[in-house]
């Protein structure tokens, strides 16, 4: 995932909801989840994996969008280190255990709080994916071998 | 001083920091992967108007989508000029969001709770 597909993959989306005459109120919506999910990829990727002895095949992530008459569906899913797993399958607990007004005190605790790496990631990232959906976010982490496990992210948007 | 000018693009807002009239306004869309690049400038400009600034500053927000990187950014231009304000300049903010955008206006909601600043929520037809 380069700064360059990102770009693209949102101009194309862009223009395709335009095209559908969707609701402003969701294209936003869409919109800004999208812009979150990519950047988790790139951040991640940018991040270690490429330090390990893997096959290339492995610096891949995946990416699908779906739209049913109601219901646009992100699906994300990239390959991360097993030592990892737990904290984030926390943070998704966390998140996914909290109502929205929980989730809003949340991200508001954080950004005023948390601070911010060099890559320019601020933690606020799942937090807001999941106030802009206003649904569980659904996961999966799939065990490749000792060094790789895939991790599976889908999140809705409802009209 | 000068002014700063930026132009939009498609993944960073147009800037119009103007020192004489004390207007400061951001406008469109801040989706850069690493926002921290894109805010220096606009750090620095709030650092060198805030030795000499007008008695009045008016912020004006008018986005359209942000991402988190930048929400961090944003929250820190909002304390320096949090800073500025106990000082020689009152500085008041016009958060802008589009009709029906709910989480544009929860967004400015957010940062008027944790800025002491003065916000004013404006609800335009379109930005």
């Amino acid at each position: 995932m380069t700064s360059e597909l990102l770009t693209t993959i949102l101009q194309i989306i862009e223009s395709k909801m335009e095209r559908f005459d969707e609701r402003p109120k969701i294209k936003k919506k869409v919109f800004n989840v999208l812009v979150e999910c990519l950047q988790n990829l790139y951040h991640h990727i940018d991040e270690d994996i490429d330090d390990l002895d893997t096959d290339q095949n492995e610096l891949n992530s995946l990416f699908m969008i779906a739209k049913t008459v109601s219901t646009y569906t992100i699906t994300t899913g990239n390959y991360i280190k097993p030592n990892e797993v737990e904290s984030l399958r926390g943070k998704l607990d966390l998140i996914n255990g909290m109502s929205k007004e929980e989730l809003k005190a949340y991200y508001k605790q954080v950004l005023n709080e948390g601070t911010m790496s060099e890559k320019g990631t601020a933690g606020l990232g799942m937090i807001d994916i999941a106030r802009k959906s206003g649904k569980k976010l659904n996961y999966d982490f799939s065990p490749i071998n000792d060094n790789l496990t895939f991790y599976g992210l889908s999140v809705k948007i409802e009209e | 001083m000068e002014n700063l000018n930026l132009e939009g693009s498609a993944k960073t807002p147009t800037v119009n920091f103007n020192s004489a009239d004390g207007t400061l306004e951001l406008t469109g869309r801040s989706i850069p992967e690493n926002s921290i690049e894109f805010y220096k400038p606009l750090n620095d400009w709030i650092d060198a108007y805030g030795a000499n600034p007008k008695p009045s500053t008016i912020v004006d927000v008018k986005m359209e989508y942000f991402n988190t990187s930048s929400s961090k950014c944003i929250l820190d231009l909002f304390k320096q000029l949090e800073s500025l304000n106990n000082g020689e300049t009152e500085v008041n903010v016009n958060w802008y969001y589009e009709e029906d955008d709910e989480d544009m206006a929860e967004a400015g909601e957010d940062y008027d709770a944790i800025i002491s600043l003065p916000f004013k929520m404006i609800e335009v037809e379109e930005i």
